[in-house]
């Protein structure tokens, strides 16, 4: 009984709290909103959001940052777009598409961790050259009428009622959460991000570690954005803009610290449910997707203020507890 | 010579040879037009720069000024179809005002809480921009509801020398530089921003209040992102809801560009008159360049922003590291080393 009393006292158990309780309401809210179909339309709308999602936790407790992920998402989705209308076949595009976002990755990891320039500036400086590459590549046309096969990927559902990028999504959170738990990695992605300069002193790669994250957080950029075109079925220069705000929110939200050295797959994957649970509870309320923003806005600076919410929560448990302990 | 004016200086000359290279690739570039354009429209980032600038001395920065200009330009355009009468005085006196105000919001959450600036700005971005969304219900100010001077302000000239007119904005521009520039070289209120952002410790162990400072920063960047949005409104007189929409990365960039030092304590706002002037200058020559689309512009913005900053960093680190050299009187590996870091 302790041990569970002690999980609820965590952050994680906090959020677990406010979704049921969320969920328990929208259920309330709408008979709909219980059925399989409309939970999986639900991660469907914004799926690419919280792919990204995964990898900026690990950037994030790494005490870095990458605002460049949006504008490579869009990059990605419209250098598909180009590649399709100048003839390339698909499968060749996709791959090429990787490539570039791993390029994409490798340059902001390059600057990063070689050069060693903030990571802040660095993704900063790219949210903005990435998405005008975008722009050049697709200026302000539509790109559409790609096979049909590439927009099913997108949509249809591939196994069971689930669609291949909700496959994919379960297949990354289950890896990196095995990386950061269970790996000498993921420790090292901690341990760097608690304390920098120990870290070096103790004889880790940092550099390298950092490289790695950026690339990947490239990677699968790229990929998201790949699903964004799949799903929608067209790609403009915008695709995706301003989605570094949705996802940064949703990381710290589950209890990262943008200081670094705290977090966990498990709480982001928390906050990804409450945040989903959220945007339908307001469309179920009827308001706009730009107070949407707002809002969301609004639960980034409280999620920010984590820590000193947590503490003064962990005051009030002290004062509450002191008579069993 | 200084580093800082080294700087300026260098980039004046980096400013003078891209126009010339424009000069030689389009026709008819170098005119007296070209002078009034430029002048003109950079005036309104180059206001939100000067207070970006500020904040940018003290280690933070403020991604909500888009949203802020935008905010001002609507609310003051309402106020000025309501009440057509205001003496128009006090029209610029209220927009930095109102702005302040959204300053004082980001200023309370940042230096009260320490919340990292980036994300609260961030934050703020969208929540502003969500209540101007909100409030004007996608309805838009237009030109003709207003009263005629606010429009016909950004048309007026100062004063105009063999076909150079200079705007009253402009010099409404060049005043706030002219002010600012003395009040961060020759005020003690002024110099704090650099004390804080060089080494907040030792400044606080200077007794200096660090929360008050970051809290004036985040004010005056407030302040001035209202004096541009009175600006937006009297240029560009029709307010929709995507008014100032990416102005916080554009005066991000005019500020890097401009060499104030994105970790705080040392910069110039001249450098940032020129940095914004640069941005401005390529901007909107490559919307004439014949050769490329005008679709790089933000590429080109970006890239120019990494590479000064990467100047920046080698520049100060291959400082740092010969100052090492010259206090010990010898090259030791060593001290070589923990000045890269330092830098």
């Amino acid at each position: 009984m302790k041990v569970i009393l002690d999980r609820l006292r965590s952050w994680e158990g906090f959020l677990l709290l406010v979704f049921v309780a969320l969920f328990a309401l929208n259920a309330l809210a709408s008979p709909y909103f219980l059925t399989v179909q409309n939970q999986i339309n639900l991660f469907q709308l914004s799926i690419e959001k919280v792919i990204v999602a995964v990898i900026m936790t690990l950037v994030i407790i790494n005490g870095e940052i990458d605002l460049s992920v949006a504008s490579i998402m869009g990059l990605a989705a419209s250098a598909f777009g180009w590649l399709f209308q100048s003839g390339v076949p698909v499968e060749a595009a996709i791959a090429l598409v990787l490539l570039l976002g791993l390029a994409c990755g490798a340059f902001n990891a390059f600057w990063i961790a070689w050069a060693g320039i903030p990571s802040l500036v660095v993704t900063l400086a790219m949210l903005i050259a990435y998405r005008g590459f975008a722009r050049v590549l697709v200026e302000d046309r539509g790109i559409t009428d790609f096979p049909e096969w590439f927009d099913a990927l997108g949509q249809d559902p591939i196994l069971g009622p689930f669609p291949l990028s909700m496959i994919l999504f379960f297949v990354l959170v289950g890896v990196f959460w095995l990386i950061l738990q269970w790996t000498a990695f993921g420790r090292k992605v901690y341990f760097i991000g608690s304390n920098r300069s120990v870290a070096e002193f103790s004889g880790i790669e940092v550099r390298s570690v950092k490289a790695w994250l950026f690339t990947m957080s490239g990677l699968i950029s790229s990929l998201a954005g790949l699903l964004f075109a799949a799903r929608v079925g067209a790609v403009r220069g915008d695709v995706a803009l301003g989605f570094e705000l949705d996802i940064i929110t949703i990381v710290l939200l589950g209890g990262v610290s943008i200081f670094g050295g705290v977090g966990s797959i498990t709480g982001t994957l928390l906050a990804i449910l409450i945040v989903l649970n959220v945007r339908n509870g307001m469309a179920l309320a009827n308001i706009t997707g730009h107070l949407q923003t707002g809002v969301l806005g609004i639960l980034l600076i409280l999620s920010v203020m984590v820590p000193t919410i947590q503490e003064t929560a962990n005051r009030l448990f002290r004062r509450f507890g002191s008579g069993r302990a | 010579m200084h580093p800082t004016t080294l700087r300026v200086w260098v980039l004046f000359f980096v400013l003078v040879a891209v126009a010339l290279f424009f000069s030689t690739q389009i026709d008819r570039y170098l005119s007296p037009r070209l002078f009034t354009r430029i002048s003109t429209s950079v005036s309104i980032i180059a206001i939100i720069a000067a207070g970006q600038a500020v904040v940018v001395l003290t280690r933070n920065i403020d991604l909500s000024v888009g949203s802020i200009v935008g905010c001002v330009a609507y609310f003051v355009g309402g106020f000025l179809v309501a009440f057509p009468e205001t003496p128009p005085v006090l029209v610029p006196l209220m927009a930095m005002g109102v702005g302040a105000c959204f300053g004082a919001f980001n200023g309370f959450l940042v230096s009260r809480f320490r919340l990292p600036s980036i994300i609260v700005t961030l934050a703020t971005l969208a929540i502003f921009r969500s209540i101007l969304v909100q409030s004007s219900d996608g309805a838009s100010i237009t030109t003709n509801l207003m009263p005629d001077w606010i429009t016909e302000f950004a048309r007026m000239n100062a004063l105009v020398v063999s076909g150079f007119q200079i705007r009253w904005i402009v010099v409404l521009a060049l005043v706030v530089f002219a002010a600012m520039h003395i009040f961060l070289t020759r005020f003690r209120a002024g110099r704090r921003f650099y004390a804080i952002g060089s080494n907040p410790d030792a400044a606080e162990f200077a007794g200096i209040n660090v929360q008050r400072t970051v809290m004036q920063a985040f004010l005056i960047s407030g302040a001035l992102a209202g004096l541009a949005g009175f600006v937006f409104l009297s240029r560009f007189g029709n307010i929709t809801v995507v008014a100032g929409l990416g102005f916080e990365l554009k005066s991000v960039g005019a500020v890097v560009v401009g060499g104030v030092n994105i970790f705080g304590g040392s910069g110039s706002v001249i450098g940032v008159l020129l940095g914004a002037t640069m941005i401005d200058l390529i901007d909107s020559s490559l919307v004439r360049w014949p050769l490329v689309s005008e679709f790089w512009r933000d590429a080109v913005l970006g890239m120019l922003i990494l590479m000064a900053v990467a100047i920046d960093v080698l520049l100060t680190r291959r400082l740092s590291a010969r100052r090492t050299k010259a206090k010990d009187g010898r090259s030791d590996p060593a001290t070589d080393a923990t000045a890269d870091r330092a830098g």
